[in-house]
């Protein structure tokens, strides 16, 4: 056992640092001031890398060429992603449009399609976002409401979607709709790809609980699409879906907050429990214990993965435990932090707060966290069917038609 | 990044498990559950044919020279089968300890025996009902003889051999060493204890003016000690793993062919949730294990805090594992004829066998602080 490269991983490594070293700025000589300022400035700045990325074949790595990738391998890229994480550079605004929709599109889209769309894509001229989920269709996608209906020869959109990622700067979505509510659920949608510019479609932020605005509520008025736009075939949607669906876990990210076992150790050395420095006190070192371990539990669960990629190998199952214990830990680590700070605590000011306000900033984020791209309740599901093997959930609605199964307001 | 066992390893662990579900299936843990046997002397024969009571020890002195890796891949079957041997004891406990700290004589008297199975050892730490620390251990070491009681020593009642940790004057931890006792030796009394989990025998050994030799220099006991729980965390937590594992597809299968209000009960959230939780806990006690595991096997510098983590994650998967497969099988899970017993009772014997969460959680706490020294 080792954590070294292989040769040939190490061959690689040395050439995008070499890159990295010659087109960007490492994250330690990064100033403050070069810090995006406003969307634009973001979006200017993320396209010109990603432009930049692309010319050199790190941008969709595992891509081929002819479609603008780099033809590597997936080691290949995650060692480009884990030096690219050391510089002051950033790509985030690509991750749905790149990790999810184009993906679907290059599978479902026709030659047209992707002649069109995907070098663009992943060039960072264009960015997409994907318009699945409904006020009335979270976890249960599937129960979506958004319909169209066919006008010769083309769709007219009517509906509401919600919690879509940066909608308010994307200049297509994959969308996806009812176009059959006489047929059951899953065999009455339809997806297509639409232009986020076209009369009818109104863009919301929507407010989130912690106060910032990251999701946008999306709605659509009669917007008409071309038959054409069709991804796959009318009442396929829910296999185009899929295709889609099978990435969310990749590109929904690894977030575990900025605070962790080091910083709670620290926190714990400078506050104090009955006059006592709170690092004294057994329930303080029982909580840094418990969470060191699953922390390291996730980082090598991590490596398990990326032997096995590093092998040419599928990885394991393990992988999806992931989101289940950082999102619950994140939670729970920002709370007890606070709670460190005993009346403080309540305090959200990053001058004040201890790591710049981080413990208040993931107590209040891992609420969303635990929610976004999969449940904690509906990836325990997902091991239960997909990992264990057991069965799935009986579906009152699975053979009544849409229209007749039982809906909530 | 290479974090796997390599083929030979996992061959290795093939073979084990072959050997082990041909040899010690449950109806053979349970022959000595309900007997008096102190553990299946057929299955012992077998590890000890197959040579691997010498994996981790040296060639020169009759091992077969392997490291710590392949006795991890040996620990995970055999917490798996649920196995009725003293192999811990003997393995990764008392041989690792005069292994790694014996004399020369010593080693070159003792370790030959433990390879080829002649002689079964074992560690006496505990010294009754609290965790052993450098201020309470009293048998005492003076002039080449102990005096004072141990229990419960795992296997007391059958080995050969007992690495005891004592009290050879002096304060603090420079109170304390290792020394090497013959238990067939005279001044020796022992007893079988009753204990949680019969198929693993325990007893209280009572010294009194026996002969024992001190394990190099007098006075470096506790550092000693320290080292060998370590490594033997590691070797526990695969156990563990093993055992969360075969709890789980216990559970998993009975789930699967019972049925209740008209359905699979493994169709019911409340039984998927519990199952997933399950194969979450045993996950990353894995992980942890693996990082133990390379840890141990390089004699790496973050084994201290590595081989916490793998202890505290393996008695979090596995009595977890072992409580809620006896909960998922509901009555019939409750009673002297199903399995689940053997796990319930292995999981916390195994959660105490070298010191309790409360006391590994403090050990990392502590650990942790020093590394992370403001």
């Amino acid at each position: 056992m080792d954590f070294n490269d292989t040769p040939e991983e190490a061959k690689y490594r040395a050439e995008v640092r070499a890159w990295l070293d010659k087109n960007a700025v490492r994250k330690a000589d990064a100033k403050d001031a070069e810090q995006a300022k406003t969307l634009e400035e973001l979006l200017k700045r993320s396209k010109a890398w990603q432009a930049k990325k692309a010319e050199a074949g790190y941008a969709c790595i595992t891509w081929p060429k002819e479609w603008g990738g780099g033809g590597g391998t997936t080691i290949n890229n995650v060692i480009y992603g884990q030096e690219e994480s050391n510089y002051a550079v950033t790509g985030s605004v690509f991750a749905i449009g790149l990790g999810m929709c184009i993906p679907t599109v290059m599978y479902w889209g026709t030659d047209e399609h992707k002649a069109r769309f995907v070098k663009p894509a992943v060039r960072g001229d264009e960015i997409w976002c994907q318009l699945f989920s409904e006020p009335a269709g979270g976890s249960d996608v599937a129960g979506l409401r958004t319909r169209a209906e066919k006008d010769g020869d083309e769709w007219v959109i009517n509906g509401q979607k919600v919690w879509t990622s940066g909608a308010h700067y994307c200049d297509y979505g994959i969308v996806l709709v009812r176009t059959d509510p006489n047929v059951p659920k899953h065999k009455g949608l339809t997806m297509f790809w639409v232009d986020m510019k076209s009369p009818g479609v109104e863009v919301r932020p929507i407010k989130q609980m912690s106060g910032d605005a990251n999701f946008n509520e999306v709605f659509f008025t009669n917007v008409r699409v071309k038959d054409n736009q069709r991804l796959g075939q009318v009442g396929d949607g829910w296999k185009v879906a899929l295709t889609t669906l099978m990435n969310e876990r990749l590109a929904v990210g690894g977030s575990q907050g900025n605070a962790d076992v080091a910083e709670l150790i620290k926190l714990a050395r400078e506050t104090e429990i009955d006059g006592k420095p709170a690092i004294s006190n057994g329930a303080v070192r029982e909580r840094i214990a418990d969470w060191y371990v699953q922390a390291q539990g996730l980082k090598f669960t991590r490596f398990r993965t990326l032997t096995a990629l590093s092998k040419g190998e599928t990885p394991g199952p393990e992988s999806s435990i992931s989101k289940i214990i950082a999102a619950k830990k994140m939670q729970d680590l920002g709370s007890f932090g606070m709670d460190l700070q005993d009346m403080g605590g309540i305090i959200r000011d990053r001058n004040i707060s201890p790591e710049e306000g981080a413990y208040t900033e993931q107590w209040l984020g891992a609420a969303g966290y635990r929610i976004a791209g999969g449940t904690d309740e509906i990836l325990r599901n997902i091991v239960a069917e997909r990992v264990l093997g057991m069965p799935s959930d009986i579906r009152v609605d699975k053979d009544l038609p849409f229209n007749q199964a039982p809906k909530g307001k | 990044m290479n974090f796997d066992f390599s083929d030979d390893q996992k061959m290795l662990k093939d073979q084990v498990r072959k050997f082990l579900s041909d040899k010690s299936p449950l109806s053979v843990t349970r022959k000595v559950l309900e007997s008096d046997q102190p553990y299946e002397k057929a299955v012992w024969k077998g590890l000890v044919d197959m040579g691997l009571t010498g994996t981790a020890i040296p060639e020169a002195y009759g091992g077969l020279g392997l490291g710590a890796l392949e006795l991890c891949v040996i620990a995970e079957e055999l917490g798996r089968a649920v196995a009725a041997t003293p192999f811990s004891s003997s393995v990764y406990l008392a041989s690792e300890a005069i292994k790694l700290f014996g004399t020369e004589k010593q080693k070159e008297t003792w370790l030959p025996k433990l390879a080829e199975g002649s002689v079964i050892g074992t560690l006496a730490l505990s010294e009754g009902l609290h965790a052993a620390s450098p201020r309470n251990i009293t048998t005492a070491f003076a002039n080449g003889k102990i005096n004072g009681t141990k229990m419960p020593v795992p296997d007391g009642d059958i080995a050969d051999i007992a690495v005891v940790v004592v009290n050879s004057g002096g304060a603090g931890e420079q109170a304390i060493s290792l020394a090497i006792v013959d238990l067939k030796g005279a001044g020796i009394t022992r007893e079988v204890l009753r204990t949680i989990d019969p198929t693993r025998s325990q007893a209280t050994i009572t010294f009194k003016d026996a002969t024992a030799e001190l394990m190099g220099p007098a006075g470096q006991g506790w550092g000693q000690l320290s080292r060998v729980l370590d490594g033997a965390a590691v070797l526990f937590a695969f156990e563990q793993v093993g055992g969360a594992e075969a709890a789980l597809e216990m559970a998993r299968d009975y789930s699967l062919e019972r049925y209740a209000f008209g359905r699979q009960i493994g169709s019911y959230q409340a039984i998927k949730h519990k199952l997933a939780d399950i194969y979450v806990k045993k996950e990353l006690a894995k992980s942890n294990a693996y990082f133990g595991a390379m840890m141990l096997n390089d004699e790496g510098a973050e084994l201290p805090e590595a081989a916490a983590a793998s202890r505290l994650a393996g008695n979090d998967a596995y009595v977890f594992a072992a409580q809620e497969s006896l909960q998922t099988h509901g009555g019939i899970g409750y009673t002297w004829e199903a399995d689940t017993q053997f796990h319930y009772r292995r999981a916390k014997l195994l959660a105490l066998a070298i010191g309790s969460s409360a006391q590994w959680k403090e050990k990392l706490a502590t650990r942790l602080e020093a590394k992370n020294a403001a």
